[in-house]
C-alpha cells in the first residue's frame, strides 16, 4: 500500500542522504520525497511516498526512526490527513486547443502563470490523483514539459508532527 | 564579567570541569577530549592529514597509540578491545587511504553492534570536494556502515562532537561512530571545553521495558510446556550475563546461544544446548524446532541462525527482548515485543518472576527435557578420535584442556571458527572474540592484539586458518613491537575450507580457488618476525605442543597445525533448509 511518511529531522548537511542511502541499501522504493526547512531553521521536513506491505511499512518506519538525525516522525495513513502536490506544465495551446486547454485548466482549478502566443504554463495543486487526471485530459502530444513538486501532505485537526 | 568568570573558575577549581575554557588547537582537543573520556588507547596510523594531531598526540603522555600495520587491523585491534571489556575502542587514521582500509573494520563492528568511535583524517576544509591528494569523501563512504559519523567543520564544534560520538557509540544498541577531522580544523584554536553530560533532541535510547509486556511474557514463560530461551550478543553487550544466568537457573529450561552469544551463559551448565543454527547442535536446533514458547533475548533471527524461515519454529509462540525495536519481527513475526535494554528487562522479568506464585510445570518439563536428552544423546559432534591425522576439533578440545577453557578466544572466518564455538566451552562472557555479522577474514589476529592490551595478564588465543591469518599476518610485526604474547593456533588443512566444503556439498566438488597454494613457511616466517614458529604435523604431539606453548608467557607463539585436509564441519543445516533439517555427521 502507498503510504505518506512524514519525517522532521536534524537540518544538517548530509542528512537526506542518510535517508536516501537507507531506502537503496535495503531495497524500499521511493516514489516521491520533498525537503524544506521548516519555521524553526534548525529542523527539515521531509515528506516521502513509498509502497509495501505493513511489515515492509513498519521497518522502514524503525529504520527511519533509528537515524540519529531524525527527530519525529508521522505515518499520515494512521489518521485522516490531507495530501497536496504541486505541477507546472507548460502544454501547446495554439489554434481551437488554446480554449480548450484553458476550460480544462479551469476545470480542475488550475491557473495559467505563463501564456505566450503557442504556449500555456499551468500551476495545478491536489492530490497525485487529480494531477494524473489533468495530465491525462490533455493530448498526450501537446504537453511540452511537467514538473511536480512530489507529495507533502499534513495531519487533520490536532493530530500534528512538532517538537 | 570578570567577576563571574572569576566564580566560574572557584567551581573549576571546587571539581567541575564542566566550565574550563583554554584556549587549545584541534589537534590537542582531540587529545584532551578522549582523556576526558577516560580513553586509554588509540589504535591508529599516521599519514598527511592527520600529521597535527600526531604531534600532538607525541608532546603528551596520558593516552596511549598503538601503531599497527595496516588501518583495517587498528580498526579490529580497537573492537577487540571493546569486545573484551565493554569499553569503546578508539582509532585514528589518516585521510583517503588510511579511511578506506579502515571500512572493514568498521563494518564489522557494525554487523556486531561493537562501539568504535573512528577518527579520520581529512583534507583541509578549503581543498574538500577539490579531488584533493589522498581525499576521500569519508563520511560518505562510511554512512551505510556505521551507526553515525561527522563531518566537524568548525573547531568550535570539535569537543562537543566527540562527546556526541562517544554518547551515541556507547548507549542504545551500540555501534560504531566515525568523526571525520579536516587538517585546518586540527590547527585552528578555539576554547576546550568538554561537556560531562550530552542529551540530543533526535535520539533518545530507550531505557526501560514496558512493564505489562514483561509481566505477559513471564505469564507466558512460566506456562509453556516446551520452552526454549534463545540468546545473541545483546545479552553480553548489555552486560546482562548474571541476569541471564540467574533467571535461566531458577526456570529450569533449557537454553541455546548464537555465536555472537557463547559465554552468556555457562557452557558447562547443564541447561545450556550449545550453539544453534547452521552449524549448532542437534538439540540446539531440534529444541528451536519442537519449542512451544521461544524467549529471544538480544538475539536478532539472523538467516544463520532461523535456516528457512517459513519454517522456524512452526509451534512457538516467540517472546523477543531486544533493545532496538527495528530488529523486532524483522525476519520473524513476534508475539510478545519487549523493546528495552536487556539487563534491565531481564532484571525485572527476575522480578516478577520471583513474586509469581505460579511455577514451571513440572511434569511437561521432565518430558521436554527427556526428549532433549534424547536429541543431546546423538553426540552430534563426535568425529574421528583415531585417525592418523590430526582433526581440528581436537586441536581444539585440548586447548580447552590446557587453558583450562580460561583463555580470551579470537577467532578468524571459517570452518576453524565454527569448530571454535562448538568445542571452546566458554562459561563467562566477553571471552570469545569473533566476526559474527561480517564474517571477516582477518578479524582474529589484530582483535586478539586488541584483548591482549585490555588484559595483559591473561592468556589470549586466536583460532586461524591458513587462509585467514595471511588476510592480516603484518601485525606480527605490531605484536612484536608491543611484545603481545599472543598464542595464534593455525589450522593449517591447505584450503579455505568452509569454501571447499560448499563446493564439495553444493558444486559437485569443483573446487574453484578453494586450494591455498604457495603457503609460506609459517614456522620460518614467525620466526623472522622475532617470535617463536612450531609445526605440529601429528596427533600425538598435538597437547605436548599446545603446552610447551603456553607456557612461554611473554612470547608469541604461532603454531602451525597440519591437519586434515577434508574434514568438515557437522551438524549443517544447508542453505534454505529447515532447522530441524541437519546434515549429522
Amino acid at each position: 500500500m502507498r503510504h505518506i511518511i512524514s519525517i522532521l529531522m536534524e537540518n544538517e548537511a548530509g542528512a537526506l542522504s542518510r535517508v536516501a542511502g537507507l531506502f537503496s541499501a535495503r531495497g524500499y522504493n521511493i516514489e516521491s520525497l520533498t525537503v524544506a526547512a521548516t519555521e524553526d531553521e534548525s529542523l527539515s521536513r521531509m515528506t516521502l511516498v513509498t509502497r509495501g506491505t505493513d511489515e515492509v511499512i513498519e521497518q522502514i518506519t524503525k529504520q527511519l526512526n533509528k537515524l540519529i538525525d531524525v527527530v519525529k516522525l508521522m505515518d499520515m495513513h494512521e489518521g485522516p490527513h490531507i495530501e497536496r502536490e504541486m505541477m507546472l506544465i507548460k502544454v501547446r495551446a495554439a489554434g481551437p486547443a488554446r480554449e480548450e486547454v484553458k476550460r480544462l485548466a479551469d476545470i480542475f482549478r488550475g491557473r495559467i502563470i505563463d501564456v505566450s502566443d503557442t504556449i500555456y504554463t499551468i500551476e495545478v495543486t491536489g492530490t497525485s490523483e487529480k494531477l494524473d487526471a489533468f495530465v491525462g485530459a490533455i493530448t498526450r502530444t501537446d504537453i511540452i514539459e511537467v514538473v511536480r513538486s512530489g507529495v507533502t501532505g499534513i495531519a487533520r485537526g490536532e493530530r500534528a508532527l512538532h517538537l | 564579567m570578570p567577576d563571574i568568570r572569576a566564580f566560574f573558575w572557584f567551581f573549576d577549581f571546587a571539581g567541575t570541569r564542566e566550565t574550563k575554557q583554554v584556549e587549545l588547537t584541534g589537534a590537542e582537543i582531540f587529545v584532551r577530549s578522549l582523556v576526558e573520556q577516560g580513553i586509554e588507547r588509540v589504535f591508529g596510523y599516521p599519514g598527511g592529514a592527520v600529521l597535527p594531531i600526531y604531534d600532538a598526540l607525541f608532546q603528551q603522555d596520558e593516552l596511549q597509540h598503538v601503531l599497527v600495520r595496516h588501518e583495517q587491523a587498528a580498526t579490529h585491534a580497537a573492537d577487540g578491545y571493546a569486545r573484551s571489556t565493554g569499553r569503546p575502542g578508539v582509532v585514528l587514521v589518516t585521510s583517503g587511504p588510511g579511511a578506506t582500509n579502515a571500512v572493514t573494520g568498521i563494518a564489522t563492528a557494525y554487523m556486531d553492534s561493537i562501539p568504535l568511535v573512528v577518527f579520520t583524517g581529512q583534507v583541509p576544509t578549503a581543498l574538500i570536494g577539490n579531488d584533493a591528494f589522498q581525499e576521500v569523501d569519508s563520511v560518505g563512504i562510511t554512512r551505510p556502515c556505521v551507526k553515525h559519523n561527522f563531518l566537524v567543520k568548525d573547531v568550535n564544534d570539535l569537543a562537543v562532537t566527540i562527546r556526541k560520538a562517544f554518547y551515541v557509540a556507547m548507549t542504545g544498541r551500540p555501534g560504531p561512530v566515525v568523526v571525520d577531522i579536516p587538517k585546518d580544523v586540527a590547527t585552528a584554536r578555539a576554547e576546550f571545553h568538554y561537556p560531562r553530560r550530552i542529551s540530543m533532541r533526535s535520539y533518545n535510547p530507550v531505557t526501560k521495558g514496558h512493564p505489562r509486556q514483561i509481566k505477559k511474557a513471564v505469564e507466558l514463560m512460566l506456562s509453556a510446556k516446551r520452552p526454549m530461551l534463545y540468546t545473541g550478543g545483546g545479552v553480553i553487550l548489555a552486560n546482562a550475563s548474571s541476569q541471564l544466568t540467574e533467571m535461566t537457573k531458577l526456570l529450569g529450561y533449557p537454553i541455546t546461544n548464537t555465536l555472537m552469544g557463547l559465554g552468556a551463559f555457562p557452557a558447562t551448565h547443564r541447561q545450556n544446548l550449545g550453539m544453534l543454527g547452521m552449524h549448532g547442535t542437534y538439540e540446539a536446533n531440534m529444541g528451536m524446532h519442537n519449542c512451544d514458547v521461544l524467549v529471544a533475548i538480544g538475539a536478532r533471527f539472523d538467516d544463520r541462525v532461523t535456516g528457512n524461515v517459513d519454517k522456524f519454529c512452526p509451534t512457538a509462540t516467540v517472546i523477543h527482548v531486544d533493545i532496538d525495536p527495528a530488529s523486532i519481527s524483522k525476519n520473524v513475526k513476534v508475539d510478545v515485543p519487549i523493546v528495552g535494554p536487556v539487563d534491565q528487562v531481564l532484571k525485572e522479568m527476575l522480578k516478577v518472576l520471583k513474586e509469581s506464585k505460579k511455577k514451571p510445570d513440572a511434569d511437561a518439563q521432565k518430558a521436554w527435557w527427556k526428549q532433549i536428552e534424547e536429541w543431546r544423546d546423538m553426540d552430534c559432534l563426535k568425529y574421528d578420535h583415531d585417525s592418523d591425522l590430526i582433526k581440528p576439533q581436537f586441536v581444539l578440545e585440548k586447548l580447552y584442556e590446557v587453558t583450562k577453557g580460561k583463555a580470551f578466544v579470537t577467532s578468524d572466518v571459517g570452518q576453524h571458527q565454527m569448530w571454535a564455538a562448538q568445542f571452546y566451552k566458554f562459561d563467562k562472557p566477553n571471552r570469545w572474540i569473533n566476526s559474527g555479522g561480517l564474517g571477516t577474514m582477518g578479524f582474529g589476529l589484530p582483535a586478539a592484539m586488541g584483548v591482549q592490551f585490555a588484559h595483559p595478564k591473561e592468556t589470549v588465543a586466536c583460532i586461524t586458518g591458513e587462509g585467514s591469518i595471511q588476510m592480516c599476518i603484518q601485525e606480527l610485526s605490531t605484536c612484536r613491537q608491543y611484545g603481545l604474547p599472543l598464542k595464534i593456533i593455525n589450522l593449517n588443512n591447505g584450503y579455505l575450507g568452509m569454501v571447499r566444503q560448499w563446493q564439495q556439498f553444493f558444486y559437485d566438488g569443483r573446487y574453484a580457488m578453494s586450494y591455498m597454494e604457495s603457503l609460506p613457511d609459517f614456522v620460518r616466517l614467525a620466526e623472522s618476525y622475532g617470535h617463536v614458529g612450531m609445526q605440529i604435523t601429528k596427533p600425538g604431539d598435538v597437547e605436548p605442543a599446545l603446552k610447551e606453548a603456553f607456557k612461554m608467557k611473554d612470547r608469541l607463539v604461532f603454531m602451525d597445525f597440519l591437519t586434515d585436509k577434508s574434514e568438515n564441519v557437522y551438524p549443517m543445516i544447508p542453505a534454505g533448509a529447515g532447522q530441524n533439517e541437519m546434515i549429522l555427521v
